[in-house]
């Protein structure tokens, strides 16, 4: 396939559709972000670094952090699973349940975020069972690791769901014949093979689930100190005409978000070209 | 051979124990909330369903949505026909780049999408003194929605044409231009039927965030009832008030759009198969 593209004869339209594309690029998304680093950066270093130190925004970076971490793992278990099952498996429905792995993507934000809030308020659907064990669940922590899960479900699913499907069944038959058990099969080869995808879909997991704003705002309840993750803090700060703060604090989450997606993107040129070579 | 039926019935337990698990999985974090915005919605029957959109705030609100939508995504579109164009039919150096940087809105939070314009275009923002100068409003009015609106929906239909674009190669293109066609020609007689499905579902995903983007629009809007509120916006508002069945009645709207382009996505996959199975 390379080599078609190295080789071809001039298509028309490169330089007007390239050119197109950056300067597009650059209006929209480039040029409003790097005024986002301009603003933070008419702070002074004290003051910017008073800004992202503060006990509250700390307690908001860290809640951010670890309630994303837990829910993208959430996702990597049972996404892995759920890919497994799709690609393996055959059982009645099992379409149906294809599509709406996807539902998390098509649904608005907020809409999952009052639908959720309802069904785990201490007297909803499911929330009513655990209050009766005196478990809370919206208004905590574990309320939004559930709204993050939710919208961090399809990406597991997704970038190992075609692995699985491409993966040669002759090496599991040759192990099963040499005498591997099933669970020997499954570490010694399956595992390592799906091994990069579910780490680049754990990884997308993590990453929406940093940034994520309407889903959470809804079942979080935003209390400082105790439920208030970083988009909310953001917006705080705007409603107070604070905008150098407002920058900050989205400038060091940018920069995390940025790392994340770098590491990503060259994780998949390496496992790209791989599979080139082979 | 009784081991071998024990073996059988062993493997067949621990299928359907990974499926069972699996479905109470989607079970519980898709059907249940899908369930609750419907039985949410008609709690009080069809008559106070309907009755929520009949009324002035949201009827404006669906309206806006609806404007909003028809901006961004014939922009996006084109862009994204033009971007995957450049970099799915020739080589270049910094390809790899330019699709990280396509993705970038992907990684930003919303509501860093949103403050971006507020810090461009707000009162105290870059331009926000010539812009009040000029009596012009940007934020906090219908131009900031529609740009926050473009830049969270920047990627979606780019990212769904530049693969396809690549599998397909430039071969049919090539001959096109061979037999003597001129670029338009050729672009809409053989690559554009070519992708017409992936385009399809990238319109349609583009339209269904576009609709129901929450973070980024509620930054820039400034939330003023019957003016910058859009259906997500309006349904926040509501729930708030604790008006929860028109909040949810309203929510119903955006709910069966994702269904739909859940449908969508489905017949796109099956015709897409279909075309390579049969090409």
């Amino acid at each position: 396939m390379l080599k078609k593209l190295s080789r071809h004869r001039a298509l028309p339209g490169f330089g007007l559709s390239m050119g197109y594309t950056v300067v597009y690029l650059s209006l929209i998304i480039l040029i409003p972000l790097a005024v986002l680093f301009l603003k933070a950066s008419t702070l002074s270093f004290t003051e910017f670094w008073r800004t992202v130190t503060d006990e509250r925004v700390v307690a908001s970076y860290k809640l951010t952090l670890w309630t994303s971490f837990f829910a993208a793992f959430i996702n990597l278990v049972f996404g892995t699973l759920i890919a497994w099952v799709l690609v393996r498996y055959d059982f009645w429905g099992k379409r149906l349940a294809d599509a709406i792995v996807d539902l998390p993507f098509a649904l608005p934000t907020a809409i999952a975020g009052i639908a959720l809030t309802t069904i785990y308020a201490p007297n909803g659907w499911i929330g009513k069972y655990f209050a009766a064990m005196g478990i809370k669940i919206a208004y905590t922590p574990l309320g939004i690791m559930i709204a993050l899960t939710f919208i961090g479900l399809p990406f597991v699913v997704r970038s190992v769901q075609p692995v699985l499907q491409d993966l040669d069944s002759r090496y599991e038959e040759a192990a099963a014949t040499l005498g591997a058990n099933s669970m020997q099969i499954f570490f010694k080869i399956i595992f390592p093979a799906i091994f990069p995808a579910m780490m680049t879909g754990f990884a997308l997991a993590f990453a929406r689930a940093l940034g994520e704003y309407g889903s959470v705002v809804f079942i979080s309840g935003n209390m400082p100190m105790k439920t208030e993750i970083i988009p909310l803090l953001i917006i705080t700060k705007l409603e107070q005409f604070n905008y150098g703060g407002a920058a900050a604090i989205a400038a060091v989450m940018l920069l995390f978000s940025f790392i994340l997606l770098f590491l990503i993107n060259v994780w998949q040129w390496k496992t790209a070209k791989k599979q080139q070579m082979i | 051979m009784n081991e071998l039926v024990l073996e059988v019935k062993f493997v067949s337990m621990k299928k359907w124990l990974l499926i069972g698990v699996a479905l109470g999985f989607l079970g519980l974090f898709i059907v249940i909330p899908l369930l609750a915005v419907f039985s949410e919605a008609l709690k009080k029957g069809i008559q106070l369903y309907f009755a929520a959109f009949n009324d002035a705030d949201a009827l404006s609100a669906i309206k806006l949505t609806l404007v909003t939508a028809a901006i961004s995504v014939p922009i996006n579109t084109v862009f994204g026909i033009v971007a995957a164009w450049a970099i799915a039919k020739f080589d270049f150096r910094g390809k790899n780049i330019l699709i990280t940087l396509i993705d970038i809105p992907f990684a930003v939070s919303p509501v860093i999408a949103g403050l971006v314009f507020v810090l461009l275009f707000g009162s105290q923002g870059l331009f926000g003194s010539f812009l009040a100068a000029h009596d012009l409003k940007i934020v906090f009015a219908v131009p900031g929605i529609v740009l926050a609106t473009i830049f969270v929906t920047f990627p979606f239909v780019v990212r769904e044409l530049i693969p396809m674009m690549q599998e397909q190669g430039t071969e049919e293109e090539q001959a096109a231009m061979t037999l003597g066609a001129n670029g338009w020609q050729m672009f809409f007689r053989v690559t554009l039927p070519n992708i017409k499905w992936g385009l399809l579902y990238g319109v349609i995903l583009c339209i269904a965030r576009a609709m129901g983007e929450f973070g980024a629009v509620s930054v820039v809007s400034g939330h003023i009832r019957g003016l910058t509120n859009t259906i997500p916006l309006h349904v926040e508002i509501l729930y708030n008030e604790y008006n929860f069945q028109a909040a949810f009645a309203m929510a119903s709207l955006l709910t069966m759009l994702a269904l739909v382009t859940l449908g969508l996505k489905s017949l796109v996959e099956w015709k897409t198969k279909k075309y390579v199975n049969g090409g």
